[in-house]
């Protein structure tokens, strides 16, 4: 439908005008994997488990999409009161198409974002096991920021205003983020951290990013992807809904 | 063309809303005022399809923007409060994705687009990202696109907020122009008592949800025995400074008026 058409070009716009913000969000990926892959990368190869730039690029790129994602998301909150989402709120189109092309267009955003970092990380020394997986993974980065996005517009949907923003940055996005698995290995954790690793859905596309790119998953593609399609789903359903009941 | 009958709307115990009726005629300019938090935001809201009435009908040429709210949506364009422009896309794209937005054919729209800008005298910036428009071209811009679907009725929240003189006459000297040749229904409020008296046909005062007068800027002096609409209104709401809390919303604008130039 139309309307879905023009919010996803329109999310398309503003992403490709905005050259500054681009290469800005591309710094702390960078820096992660600069810093962490050369600086762990010594003990990493000690302790037998291999080069930690080839662990750690797949991580890197699931990160990119968590937060492009979430931050999308969150943009909800200004655009609802000061932007164009009011204009949408009270023109004759359905929430949900306005929620599936915001979504759409913000999931394509991330994405774009993830293969940028994929590119850098090849130039910083990240060898795929084989190219013809790079459709597949692409696939699947998709996947995980339609997740993401989804989650973010459901959270920035219940709330007014940027105050609890703080709140979720620092004890949902990050967690999701240290615990998925991005960063250190899943094999022989401490039970806890085993645990809350396996709720995050963060850590089966960071998994499912790595078999298909490294050959390394941990869980399995298949329990991976299955995971990552019911999570997308599920919260595709909350979002819209949630979506569709905010007043103005 | 608007018929509001015993609207009322609660929120939990509070009652922003009470029972208010008023009617106003095709290709009347009516002018909503009132103190802050005196009900006019709702009662906008729920004329414009976003809230839904506690009590009471509203009828919106011939619709019932409670039950029909997607029929209702054609009739009107909205000018809000606080802008609603996408500052990174040009003011052609603001235009074009309203007429998506709204259905309007493509040769329709392009056509209507070019027309609007040129009404609005925008037309030579229509490449140009909203980001660098002035507050007055944004409220220029914002009207030409409420248009574009021709609604028969605008509804304009505060429109010449923070305008400097020249840009309010000619906002209202556009309005006043749509109004004759288009016979077009003109709902808005404003703070602004001498502006409403000039051009509004005919006025309701609203406080407390209550609506305590209702008629033209002429009958409403008589009323209260005053000089100006001003005088009429302090008369009419009294001269006390309501007490009000900065909710999330004021909150948001004083922080937007932080990031501004």
């Amino acid at each position: 439908m139309s309307t879905i058409y023009i919010l996803w070009l329109r999310q398309l716009k503003r992403y490709f005008r905005s050259k500054s913000r681009i290469i800005g969000s591309l710094g702390q990926p960078l820096l992660f994997l600069l810093a962490l892959g050369y600086g762990f990368g010594p003990i990493f190869r000690r302790a037998g488990a291999g080069n930690y730039i080839q662990f750690l690029a797949p991580g890197i790129i699931a990160m990119t999409v968590l937060f492009t994602s979430i931050f999308f998301g969150i943009e909800i909150i200004w655009d609802r009161q000061f932007g164009f989402l009011k204009e949408t709120m009270v023109a004759p189109v359905s929430r949900i198409c306005i929620m599936i092309g915001r979504t759409l267009g913000g999931a394509t955003v991330a994405t774009l974002q993830a293969v940028i970092v994929f590119g850098i990380s090849t130039l910083a020394g990240f060898k795929p096991a084989s190219w013809v997986m790079a459709l597949p993974a692409l696939f699947v980065m998709f996947l995980i920021s339609l997740l993401f996005t989804a989650l973010g517009t459901a959270i920035a949907s219940k709330m007014e205003d940027m105050h609890g923003f703080q709140l979720i940055m620092n004890f949902l996005i990050m967690p999701l983020f240290f615990l998925s698995g991005a960063l250190f290995p899943l094999t022989d954790l401490p039970k806890t951290v085993d645990i809350i690793a396996r709720l995050n859905p963060l850590s089966y596309g960071v998994d499912a990013l790595r078999g298909l790119l490294a050959n390394a998953a941990h869980y399995g593609l298949l329990m991976d992807m299955t995971v990552l399609s019911i999570l997308t789903l599920v919260f595709l359903l909350i979002g819209s809904y949630l979506f569709s009941k905010i007043q103005i | 063309m608007i018929q509001v009958t015993n609207l009322t709307k609660k929120f939990g115990k509070f009652t922003a809303v009470d029972n208010i009726s008023f009617n106003v005629e095709k290709g009347e300019i009516f002018a909503f005022l009132g103190p802050n938090g005196a009900g006019k935001s709702t009662t906008i809201k729920m004329l414009t399809t976003l809230l839904k009435p506690t009590q009471g009908v509203m009828n919106l040429d011939g619709k019932n923007p409670a039950h029909e709210q997607s029929q209702t949506r054609k009739s009107f364009g909205i000018v809000f409060q606080d802008p609603s422009l996408d500052d990174e896309l040009t003011a052609w794209e603001n235009m074009e994705f309203h007429g998506v937005l709204y259905h309007v054919p493509k040769d329709l729209r392009r056509e209507r687009i070019k027309q609007l800008l040129e009404f609005v005298e925008l037309w030579d910036r229509k490449d140009d990202l909203v980001k660098h428009f002035s507050g007055g071209m944004r409220r220029r811009l914002e009207i030409a696109r409420g248009l574009l679907h021709h609604p028969k009725i605008l509804f304009l929240d505060e429109p010449t907020l923070g305008l400097d003189p020249q840009t309010r006459n000619h906002l209202w000297t556009y309005i006043k122009n749509l109004n004759e040749t288009e016979n077009l229904t003109v709902f808005m409020t404003t703070h602004y008592m001498e502006e409403a008296e000039k051009i509004a046909d005919r006025i309701a005062i609203i406080d407390h949800g209550k609506i305590v007068a209702q008629g033209t800027a002429e009958a409403l002096k008589q009323q209260t025995k005053t000089n100006s609409l001003e005088e009429a209104f302090l008369s009419l709401t009294g001269h006390v400074i309501r007490e009000e809390e900065a909710g999330s919303l004021d909150q948001m604008r004083m922080k937007r008026r932080a990031w501004r130039r």
